[in-house]
C-alpha cells in the first residue's frame, strides 16, 4: 500500500483531498459560529450555473474560467439572498431556498440543452467531484517527489488547491483580529473600527473561493460536509475559537485520509472488487466524527445546561 | 404539443402524471407554507437529501430478497425512513448539543447525501445495477414512467393534499402564534411532527418528478412569493398552493412534450418565475408599490414643506418642490403663489401652530404621538376639540406675503 503504486495512484487524490478539506472547513468554523452554516449549501448549489455558463462562454473546458464563472455565480447568489431578504422582508433561510434552488435548476437545464458529451462535465461530475481520477501518471516512486520532471505531471487540481489554501490561511492569519470580533460581537467591532459587515462578506468570499477550488477537484458534497461537519465537531470539544479551530483540522484532514482510503481499499478488504465513491465516503467519516463529538465529547452542552 | 399536454391528450400516464405533478404541487405549495411561517424552510432541503441512502439501501434489500429493485413503492418507503432518521438526527443534534439548527441541518443533509452516494457507487457495481436508474431520483425524470408508478405518484399527491386540508386549521393556528395555540390545549410538538411528516411526504413523493436536490425548491418558492400577496394565513397557504401546484402542472406538461427536458429544473424555474412576478408586482409588500408608496410620500413631504415656506414668505430653492406645486396649480411659474396656493400655506402654518399647541398640552398627548409633520390634525381630533385649540391661540395670525 505504500510502495511505487501509492505515490502515482494515491498520493495527490489524498493530498487533495486533505488539502479541499482544510480550506473548507477553516472559514467553516467562523460560519457556524456566525449562524451561516448554510451558506457553505448555497455556494456549492450555485457553483453548478456558474461553471455551465463559464463552458458556454468559452466553449471549453478549463479551470481558470470555470473557477471565474463559479465565483461570480457565488457572488451572485449572496447578493440574490440578501435583495430579496431586504426587498421581500423574507427571513434568510426561505430567501437561500429560493436563491439557490432556482440558480441549481437552471444550471441543470442549461447543461441538459447544451451538447457536453464531448467533455467532461455533467450533474452527476458536479456532485461526486472525480478525486479518485485526479492520478499522477509520471511518478515512479517516492523519488519521484523531488524529480521536477515528474512534478510537472502532478494534476492541475493539486497546485490549484494547495494555493487556495494558501490564500484562505493568509487571509485569516491578517485579519485574525477583527475576524474574530466581527464574529462576537458586532455592536463592539463596530465601536472599534473593525468594520464587521466587511469581514462577513469577506469571510463569503473567501468561503466561496474555498468551495470553487474545492469544487472543482472533489465535487460539492465534500464542499457541503467540509463546511460544516468537522466546524461543528470542533466546537463541540472546546469553548476557545483557536483550539476549535486546530480541532477542526484535525477532524478535517482525518475525514479526508480515512474517508478515502476506506472507499479505496475498503471494499477490497470485504472482498468486492470495486471502490466506492470517495468523496461520499469522506463525507460520511466526517459525520461519524460529527456524531461521536455529539455522543461524548467534552463540551457538548450549552453551556449552563445541567449536564444530565 | 403544448396545448394538448396542457389539456391532457398526451396519453394516459403523461396526464396521471401531470396532474400527480399538481397535486404534490399544491400539497407542497400549503404545506411548505406551515414550514415557512414556522421560520424553518431549509429543514426540508435536509430531509430530500437525506432520502438517497434510503433509496439506495431499499433498492439493495429489495435485489438481496430476489425482487426487482425497481419497485417504486419500495424504494419510496426507504426514502421516507431515512428521511425519518434525517429529521431524528436534526432534533437531536439542536437538542441535546449546543449545535444550532442550520448546523444540524448542514451536517445530516451532507452526510447522509454523502453516504446515500457511497450506496449508489456500491449498486453500480452490482450485477443488476447498471439498470437501476436511481440516478434519476437526483433530478427527476417522468420519461418511460411505468404505469404502476404513475398511479403511486397520483394517489400519493391526492393523499397528502387530503392530510394537508384535514390538518389545516391546527396547522395554522400552531404557524402563527404557537402560544395562543398551545394554550388552547393543541399539542404544538404533536402539529409540528404533523408538519414535518407532510413535509416528507411531499418529499418523498416527488422524488420521482422533481428529483431530490430540487424538491424543497417546491416547499419553499410558492410559500415566499404567495406571501407578498396576503397577510392573512389561510389565504397565503390557498395562494401558495396555487402557485405550486399551476407550477408542477405546466412543468410535467413542457416535459411531457420534449422528454429530454428534466421534470424538476422546469417545474423549480416556472416557480421562481412567479416568485419574482410577486417580488415586484404585488400590491403592498412588492417591490414596485413599495417605490410608488415612497414616492408618494416624498412627494407629500415636498408640498408640505412649500407651503409652509409659502406661508413665511421664505424663497424656495429646490426645484422638484417649486415643480410639484406648481403642477398642484399652488405657485405661478415665477414662484409667486396663486389664490389657492395662498389660502392652502395659510391653512398649513395655522395646522404647525396648531399641532405645536396639542403637542404642548399632556391632556392631548395620545393625538401628539400621531403627530409626523404630514398628518391632517382634522383626521386626529374632532371639530370641537379643534375650535377649542384655536380659540386659545387667538384670532388668525397674518400671513406674511
Amino acid at each position: 500500500m505504500m510502495g511505487e503504486e501509492f505515490v502515482s495512484l494515491s498520493l495527490t487524490p489524498l493530498l487533495i483531498g486533505v488539502f479541499a478539506a482544510i480550506a473548507c472547513a477553516l472559514p467553516g468554523n467562523f460560519l457556524l459560529l456566525r449562524r451561516q452554516a448554510l451558506i457553505g449549501d448555497a455556494i456549492s448549489h450555485v457553483v453548478l450555473p456558474g461553471i455551465v455558463v463559464a463552458f458556454l462562454v468559452t466553449g471549453y473546458v478549463s479551470a481558470w474560467p470555470m473557477m471565474l464563472g463559479a465565483a461570480a455565480a457565488s457572488l451572485l447568489a449572496v447578493g440574490l439572498i440578501e435583495l430579496i431578504k431586504r426587498l421581500g422582508r423574507i427571513e434568510p433561510g426561505a430567501a437561500m431556498g429560493v436563491t439557490f434552488t432556482a440558480m441549481f435548476a437552471g444550471g441543470v437545464l442549461l447543461l441538459e440543452q447544451t451538447d457536453t458529451s464531448a467533455v467532461h462535465l455533467d450533474v452527476e461530475h458536479a456532485l461526486y467531484g472525480n478525486l479518485e481520477s485526479l492520478i499522477w501518471l509520471d511518478a515512479t516512486g517516492w523519488r519521484s517527489v523531488l524529480d521536477p520532471q515528474a512534478l510537472a505531471g502532478v494534476p492541475d487540481e493539486l497546485p490549484r488547491i494547495f494555493l487556495t489554501l494558501l490564500a484562505v490561511i493568509a487571509f485569516m492569519r491578517l485579519f485574525w483580529r477583527p475576524l474574530k470580533i466581527a464574529t462576537f460581537d458586532t455592536g463592539f467591532a463596530q465601536s472599534v473600527g473593525a468594520r464587521p459587515t466587511a469581514m462577513g462578506l469577506a469571510l463569503v468570499v473567501v468561503a466561496a473561493v474555498a468551495a470553487v477550488a474545492a469544487f472543482d477537484a472533489v465535487g460539492s458534497i465534500i464542499v457541503i460536509a467540509m463546511f460544516i461537519c468537522p466546524p461543528a465537531a470542533a466546537r463541540l470539544m472546546t469553548n476557545r475559537l483557536e483550539r476549535q479551530i486546530t480541532w477542526s483540522v484535525v477532524f478535517a484532514t482525518v475525514s479526508a485520509v480515512l474517508g478515502y482510503v476506506l472507499a479505496g481499499y475498503g471494499p477490497l478488504w470485504l472482498g468486492a472488487d470495486h471502490a466506492v465513491s470517495a468523496a461520499g465516503m469522506i463525507a460520511t467519516v466526517s459525520g461519524i466524527i460529527l456524531a461521536m463529538a455529539a455522543l461524548c465529547a467534552p463540551q457538548r452542552m450549552r453551556s449552563g445546561a445541567p449536564a444530565n | 404539443m403544448l396545448t394538448e399536454a396542457l389539456t391532457l391528450q398526451l396519453g394516459y400516464n403523461a396526464t396521471l402524471v401531470a396532474l400527480g405533478a399538481m397535486f404534490l404541487g399544491v400539497a407542497a405549495g400549503v404545506t411548505g407554507t406551515f414550514l415557512f411561517l414556522r421560520k424553518r424552510a431549509l429543514v426540508s432541503d435536509a430531509i430530500s437529501h437525506a432520502t438517497l441512502p434510503g433509496v439506495g439501501l431499499a433498492f439493495m434489500i429489495m435485489v438481496a430478497f430476489g425482487g426487482d429493485g425497481r419497485n417504486l413503492l419500495g424504494l419510496l418507503l426507504g426514502s421516507a425512513l431515512s428521511a425519518s432518521f434525517g429529521l431524528l438526527c436534526i432534533g437531536w443534534l439542536t437538542r441535546r448539543t449546543r449545535l444550532a439548527e442550520d448546523a444540524a441541518i448542514g451536517a445530516v443533509l451532507s452526510v447522509f447525501f454523502g453516504f446515500g452516494i457511497v450506496l449508489l457507487t456500491i449498486i453500480q457495481t452490482m450485477r443488476v445495477g447498471q439498470q437501476a436508474g436511481l440516478e434519476g431520483f437526483l433530478l427527476g425524470s417522468t420519461a418511460g414512467m411505468l404505469w404502476n408508478d404513475a398511479v403511486i405518484i397520483a394517489v400519493g399527491g391526492a393523499l397528502t393534499l387530503a392530510v394537508v386540508i384535514a390538518l389545516r386549521r391546527p396547522m395554522t393556528l400552531v404557524a402563527f402564534d404557537p402560544e395562543y395555540a398551545a394554550a388552547r390545549g393543541l399539542n404544538v410538538a404533536r402539529v409540528d411532527l404533523a408538519i414535518m411528516g407532510l413535509a416528507m411526504a411531499v418529499t418523498v413523493v416527488g422524488l420521482k418528478i422533481v428529483g431530490l436536490i430540487l424538491i424543497v425548491a417546491m416547499l419553499i418558492i410558492p410559500p415566499v412569493a404567495a406571501r407578498f400577496w396576503s397577510e392573512r394565513t389561510d389565504h397565503v397557504a390557498l395562494i401558495a398552493g396555487g402557485i405550486g401546484g399551476a407550477s408542477a402542472y405546466i412543468g410535467a406538461g413542457l416535459s411531457a412534450v420534449a422528454p429530454a427536458l428534466p421534470t424538476g429544473p422546469i417545474i423549480v424555474l416556472v416557480s421562481f418565475a412567479t416568485f419574482l412576478i410577486s417580488l415586484l408586482l404585488a400590491p403592498g409588500r412588492g417591490v414596485l408599490a413599495a417605490v410608488l408608496r415612497h414616492r408618494r410620500f416624498q412627494r407629500r413631504v415636498h408640498i408640505r414643506q412649500g407651503l409652509l415656506a409659502l406661508a413665511q414668505g421664505q424663497p424656495i430653492y429646490e426645484r422638484y418642490t417649486l415643480r410639484l406645486l406648481q403642477r398642484a396649480g399652488l405657485v405661478e411659474a415665477d414662484g409667486v403663489a396663486t389664490e389657492t396656493g395662498r389660502a392652502r400655506a395659510a391653512k398649513a402654518l395655522r395646522d404647525e401652530a396648531r399641532w405645536a399647541l396639542v403637542r404642548s398640552d399632556q391632556a392631548l398627548e395620545g393625538a401628539a404621538a400621531l403627530y409626523d409633520g404630514l398628518r391632517d390634525l382634522e383626521t386626529v381630533l374632532t371639530m370641537d376639540q379643534i375650535t377649542e385649540i384655536d380659540r386659545r391661540i387667538g384670532a388668525p395670525q397674518g400671513v406674511a406675503l
